[in-house]
C-alpha cells in the first residue's frame, strides 16, 4: 500500500444497521476518491447475533480486508466489549455514551470517542438509528476527509424522502461537527483524490458481467451466498430482455438454464454447494447433449447445510466429480471481485465454442464482500463469440440436407466439435438424447452392443478438451524464480496472497505467488515449468483436506512442501499466511492449520487483550500445526 | 420439405426410426395419434419441440420427426419449460410417463401448471414401471403386486387429473390409446390450448402390468362428450376427475373458458419478441446507466 490505510470496523447485532452503516461510509469515501474492499462477517440470523464488517479504506487500492482496526464503530454493548481490544495505537472507538460504554481499559494509544447522540439530535432522540448516522459522521472526520461525500450519499440514498435526507444529514453533521472539536484525528489520515468508484460485489459483478456477455436467461433458487445474483438479474431483466425465474430447486433451474440454451439463448444459473449437488445430474446432460451452460457455485463451508454465511473453498472436489461418466467440463475460479465482472463472458465463450457446461468456482468472500472499482474498467463491450453455429436454411427437408447428405448434429469432426443447429431452422431436425446416440443424434443404448459407435461418440467428446487451453491464459509467477518460498493459491485467494507476499519480502522471506484460475482443463506444461523450479512450494488454501493440492498432484505429480489451510469459515487475512510460512520454515512441520481466534471471533468473548497475531500454536497433529491466538 | 400453408400429412411427421415398443405397447397409439393431430394443426416439423424424460414412453421423440430432445428422468418440464421461454414460438410438447412425470418428476409437474407454461404434456400412464421391468408405479391401484410390491401396494393412487385441476391447470383431459381417433382430437385441441395442458394417456403395458389391460380399460372407459359434462364448469370436472372404479371417464374433462396468460406473455424479459431474437449485447448508454447504479 502506498497511501495509508485505515481499517474501520462496524459491530452490532443484526437489525442494528451496520450493513447500511457501512453502505452509507463506503459509497461516501468512495465519492472521496478511496478504495475500498469490505467483508461482513455475520451469521445466518435476521435478528441478533454479531455482525462485524470491515472496511479497508485507502487512496491505494486494498486486495483484502486486513488484518487489524484502526477505527471501531460499536452499535452495541456486545461490539466494543468484543473490539475495543483489537484496536491499534492511534485508533479510535465511537460509541453512543447514553447506551454504552467500555467494560475495561482500551489497549495503550487508543483514543475513546464517547458520542452523546441524544444531545448531538435533540429533535429526533426516539430514532434509534441516529447513532449509526451520527457515527458515521464522525469516523469520516476523524479519518481526515469532509463532509460532502457523505451528505451526497445520503440524499441519493433518501431521494424519495426529503424529510429523512434532512433527518440524516444533520445527524451526520452533527457527528462530523462533534468529533471535529473533541476528538484528536486519526493518526493516518486519508488523501482526498478525484478518482471516482464504482461501489460493488463478486454477486453483483458476476450477474452485471454475465448480462454484458449476452446472458438471456438467469435461473435459480435462492441459497445464501449466491441468492443477489438473483435479484440483481430479477431487478434488471425487464430493461435488458433477460427472461429471470426462480423456481422450484436447483434440479429445475440448471434443467430450465440448458431448456433455454438448447434454444439459443445464453443461460446462466448459480447456487452455492448444497445446490450444485442438486444440478449434479444435470451437468452431464448438458455434455452429453453438447448443449452448453454456466453454472456458478458460491461456494460456502460445508458439508450439507454447513455453515451457510461463511465461506470456503471446500467444493472443488464436488465441481470436478460432478455428474456421472467422463464428459468435458470446464471449471474457472475467479481470482477476485473484478475477476468476477469478467469471467462469465469467458465461459460463456468456450462454453458455446465447445458446447459443454462450464462451471465458475466463486466463494462467499467474493460474493458478499464489497469492493470499489474504477467504472471506466466496467464500461466493456465483450467479444461475444457463439461458436460454430448453423444460421443458413438449407434447400430440400432436412432429410437429405445440403450436399453432405442429412445434418448430423454430433458430426465426427476432427476437433470434436459439431456444428451446431438451433431448434426452429429448418432443415435440421435432430433429437438430442441423454442416452448415447450416434452422430445424427440416433441413440444406441437400446442396440444389444454397439462398442465401436460407443466409443467414438465418447471420444468425439473427450477430444474437444484439446484445444480448450488456447483459450484461457496460463497463470504467471509473480516475484522472483529462486524465491526463498513460492507461495501458490486458487481463486478467491490471490489479493490476501499477493499482500501476505509483500509482507514476507518486508519480513525477509523471498516469496514468489503463483495463483491458479483455471482448474480444468490444467495448465500442466506451465505450472509444472514454474513449480519445477521452486524452491519451497507452499499451497494455502480455504479448506480442511488441501482439494487442490491434491489436484495438483494430480494434474501434475507435483507434491507441495508445505501447506497453510483454514477452513473455520473466516477468510484468510495476510497475518495468517505469514504467521503460516513461518511456522513451516521454522518447525519443518507439512501442514499448518490456521485460525481466526481474535477475541472478537469468540463467541464468549472474553475481556483482556490480544496483541498482535503472531500464531500461536494450539495442537500438534503428526506433521500438522496450528495455529491461533 | 412441406412449404408453409402445404397441407402435411402424417409422413412428414414420421421418423425414420420405427418405434421399439413391444408389440401391443399402447404407446404406438399415442405416438399414431401424435402424427394425425400435428398434420391437423399444421405446423411445420422444426416448428415443433418434443421433449422427454426417461422411460419406455420417453423414447417417443426419437420416433417423431421434429426437433426433439431426450432429457433426464423426471426433468423434461423443467428442460422444455427452458426451452419455450427461450424461444416461445416454438410449439413445445412434452411426452413422458406416470413414473417420470408423476414420481421423479412430480413437483415439476405441479410447478409447471401453477406457472402455467405454454406447453402441451402427454402422459402415457401404464401405472407401472415398464423400462425397468414392472416396479409399482403412483398410479398403481392400492393392493396391486408388482415386483416391489410382492404383499401388494400399500399406498394410495395419485390422481393426475384432480392435481391438475387444484394446481390450476387449465386445459384437463384423458384419453386412452385403445380409442385413437378420440385421443387426436384431444391432442389437436391440447396443443392449440394457450396455456399449459395436461393429456393423461391410459397406455396399457402389455408386458408388465397384466392388472389394467386393454380388455380392463375397455370394460370401464366412457366418453365425457357423450354424458351431459360441463367441461368449462370446475366443479363437474372435479367431481369426473375423482370417478374411478367401475365406470371411468374419459375426454375433456375441464377447459378454462378465460385462460390465463401464460408464462411467456407475462414475463418482463419477454416483452420485446422472442428471446433468441434478442440482440446479446448492452448498448454503451445502458451499460454506463448500470455502473452508475453502484456510484
Amino acid at each position: 500500500m502506498n497511501e495509508p490505510d485505515v481499517i474501520v470496523g462496524i459491530g452490532g447485532a443484526a437489525g442494528d444497521g451496520v450493513a447500511s452503516a457501512g453502505n452509507s461510509l463506503a459509497l461516501s469515501v468512495a465519492r472521496q476518491g478511496q478504495a475500498v474492499y469490505a467483508y461482513n462477517s455475520y451469521q445466518s440470523v435476521i435478528r441478533g447475533g454479531h455482525s462485524w464488517l470491515r472496511l479497508r479504506i485507502s487512496a491505494t487500492k486494498p486486495l483484502n480486508h486486513g488484518d487489524q482496526v484502526d477505527a471501531l464503530i460499536a452499535l452495541n454493548q456486545d461490539t466494543l466489549d468484543r473490539h475495543l481490544q483489537e484496536l491499534i495505537g492511534g485508533g479510535v472507538a465511537l460509541y453512543n455514551s447514553a447506551k454504552l460504554r467500555p467494560s475495561y481499559e482500551p489497549p495503550a494509544g487508543v483514543q475513546l470517542c464517547p458520542l452523546p447522540v441524544p444531545d448531538l439530535t435533540p429533535a429526533y432522540k426516539d430514532l434509534p438509528v441516529m447513532q449509526n448516522t451520527v457515527a458515521v459522521g464522525a469516523v469520516i472526520n476523524l479519518m481526515g476527509l469532509d463532509f460532502t461525500g457523505l451528505e451526497s450519499v445520503l440524499e441519493s440514498t433518501f431521494a424519495k424522502k426529503p424529510h429523512v435526507v434532512k433527518v440524516n444529514v444533520e445527524a451526520a453533521r452533527a457527528g462530523y461537527d462533534y468529533a471535529a472539536v473533541h476528538f484528536k484525528p486519526l493518526s493516518k489520515q486519508l488523501r482526498q483524490t478525484g478518482q471516482r468508484w464504482a461501489m460493488v460485489t463478486g454477486n453483483e459483478l458476476l450477474a452485471m458481467g454475465a448480462a454484458f456477455a449476452g446472458c438471456k436467461f438467469y435461473c435459480a433458487y435462492p441459497m445464501s451466498p449466491a441468492t443477489h445474483i438473483l435479484e440483481w438479474f430479477a431487478a434488471h431483466g425487464k430493461q435488458l430482455g433477460v427472461c429471470v425465474r426462480q423456481v422450484e430447486d436447483e434440479i429445475s433451474v440448471i434443467n430450465m438454464t440448458i431448456g433455454a440454451s438448447h434454444m439459443g439463448a445464453r443461460g446462466m444459473c448459480a447456487t452455492s454447494g448444497g445446490g450444485l449437488a442438486l444440478m449434479t445430474e444435470a451437468i452431464g446432460l448438458s455434455a452429453m447433449l453438447e448443449t452448453p451452460v454456466v453454472v456458478v457455485n458460491v461456494q460456502r463451508a460445508g458439508p450439507s447445510t454447513g455453515v451457510p454465511t461463511k465461506t470456503e473453498q471446500g467444493d472443488l472436489n464436488q465441481a470436478l466429480g460432478a455428474s456421472q461418466g467422463d464428459f468435458p467440463r470446464i471449471i474457472i475460479a475467479p481470482l477476485s471481485m473484478p475477476d468476477c465482472f469478467t469471467t462469465p463472458a469467458l465461459a460463456f465463450n468456450v462454453a458455446d465454442r465447445y458446447q459443454c457446461p462450464v462451471i465458475i468456482l466463486s466463494d462467499l468472500l467474493m460474493s458478499e464482500g464489497n469492493e470499489t472499482v474504477d467504472p471506466a474498467w466496467l464500461d466493456v463491450e465483450f467479444l461475444i463469440e457463439r461458436g460454430e453455429l448453423i444460421t443458413a436454411v438449407p434447400a430440400g427437408d432436412g432429410r437429405e440436407a445440403g450436399a453432405g447428405g442429412p445434418y448430423l448434429r454430433y458430426k465426427d469432426t476432427e476437433s470434436g466439435i459439431s456444428p451446431r443447429a438451433l431448434p426452429g431452422l429448418p432443415g435440421h431436425l435432430y433429437v438430442a438424447a441423454s442416452d448415447e446416440h450416434d452422430e445424427d443424434g440416433v441413440i444406441i443404448s437400446d442396440v444389444y452392443t454397439d462398442t465401436v459407435r460407443r466409443k467414438k461418440m465418447a471420444d468425439k467428446r473427450s477430444r474437444k478438451m484439446a484445444t480448450v487451453l488456447e483459450h484461457l491464459p496460463a497463470p504467471q509467477l509473480e516475484g522472483p524464480v529462486d524465491a526463498e518460498v513460492t507461495l501458490v493459491g486458487w481463486g478467491s485467494t490471490w489479493g490476501v496472497l499477493t499482500e501476505a507476499v509483500e509482507h514476507l519480502n518486508r519480513a525477509g522471506i523471498s516469496a514468489s505467488h503463483l495463483q491458479i484460475k483455471f482448474l480444468v482443463p490444467f495448465h500442466t506444461a506451465e505450472v509444472t515449468a514454474i513449480l519445477g523450479k521452486s524452491r519451497r512450494v507452499i499451497i494455502v488454501e480455504n479448506n480442511q483436506s488441501g482439494q487442490f493440492a491434491r489436484h495438483l498432484r494430480a494434474e501434475t505429480g507435483i507434491a507441495a512442501h508445505g501447506h497453510i489451510r483454514k477452513y473455520d469459515g473466516e477468510p484468510f487475512e495476510p497475518k495468517h499466511i505469514v504467521a503460516g510460512v513461518k511456522e513451516l520454515l521454522t518447525n519443518g512441520t507439512e501442514v499448518v492449520e490456521v485460525l481466526s481466534t481474535e477475541a472478537g471471533w469468540q463467541t464468549e468473548h472474553p475481556t483482556g487483550t490480544s496483541g498482535d497475531w503472531a500464531g500461536r500454536r494450539v495442537t500438534a497433529k503428526a506433521n500438522t500445526s496450528s495455529l491461533a491466538t | 420439405m412441406a412449404t408453409a400453408g402445404a397441407v402435411l400429412e402424417l409422413k412428414d411427421f414420421k421418423a425414420d426410426v420405427p418405434p421399439d415398443w413391444c408389440a401391443g405397447c399402447g404407446d404406438f397409439g399415442v405416438l399414431n395419434a401424435l402424427f394425425h393431430a400435428c398434420a391437423e394443426i399444421g405446423r411445420q416439423p422444426h416448428e415443433i419441440l418434443v421433449v422427454s424424460g426417461i422411460g419406455c414412453s420417453s423414447n417417443l421423440p426419437g420416433f417423431f420427426r421434429s426437433y426433439g430432445v431426450h432429457s433426464l428422468h423426471g426433468r423434461a418440464l423443467p428442460f422444455a419449460t427452458g426451452a419455450k421461454l427461450a424461444n416461445h414460438g416454438m410449439t413445445v410438447i412434452v411426452t413422458g410417463g406416470d413414473g417420470d412425470g408423476y414420481g421423479i418428476g412430480l413437483n415439476h409437474f405441479i410447478q409447471a401448471m401453477r406457472r402455467n407454461i405454454d406447453i402441451t404434456y402427454i402422459v402415457m400412464d401404464n401405472e407401472t414401471y415398464g423400462l425397468t421391468t414392472g416396479q409399482v408405479s403412483p398410479t398403481s391401484e392400492t393392493g396391486m403386486i408388482t415386483k416391489t410390491t410382492p404383499h401388494g401396494n400399500l399406498e394410495g393412487m395419485l390422481n393426475p387429473l384432480a392435481l391438475a385441476l387444484a394446481s390450476g391447470c387449465g386445459y384437463v383431459a384423458r384419453g386412452f390409446s385403445g380409442q385413437p381417433k378420440h385421443l387426436l382430437k384431444l391432442y389437436a385441441d391440447a396443443i392449440q390450448y394457450p396455456g399449459f395442458a395436461l393429456v393423461d394417456v391410459f397406455s396399457p403395458c402389455v408386458t408388465f402390468n397384466k392388472h389394467n389391460s386393454y380388455e380392463w380399460f375397455r370394460k370401464r372407459v366412457y366418453k365425457l362428450e357423450e354424458t351431459p359434462h360441463d367441461p368449462t364448469d370446475f366443479h363437474a370436472a372435479m367431481d369426473a376427475a375423482l370417478t374411478w372404479g367401475e365406470k371411468i371417464p374419459i375426454g375433456l374433462v375441464y377447459r378454462d373458458r378465460n385462460p390465463r396468460p401464460s408464462l411467456h406473455m407475462q414475463d418482463p424479459g419477454l416483452q420485446a419478441g422472442l428471446l433468441v431474437h434478442q440482440p446479446v449485447a448492452v448498448g454503451k448508454e445502458q451499460r454506463r446507466k448500470l455502473v452508475e447504479e453502484f456510484m
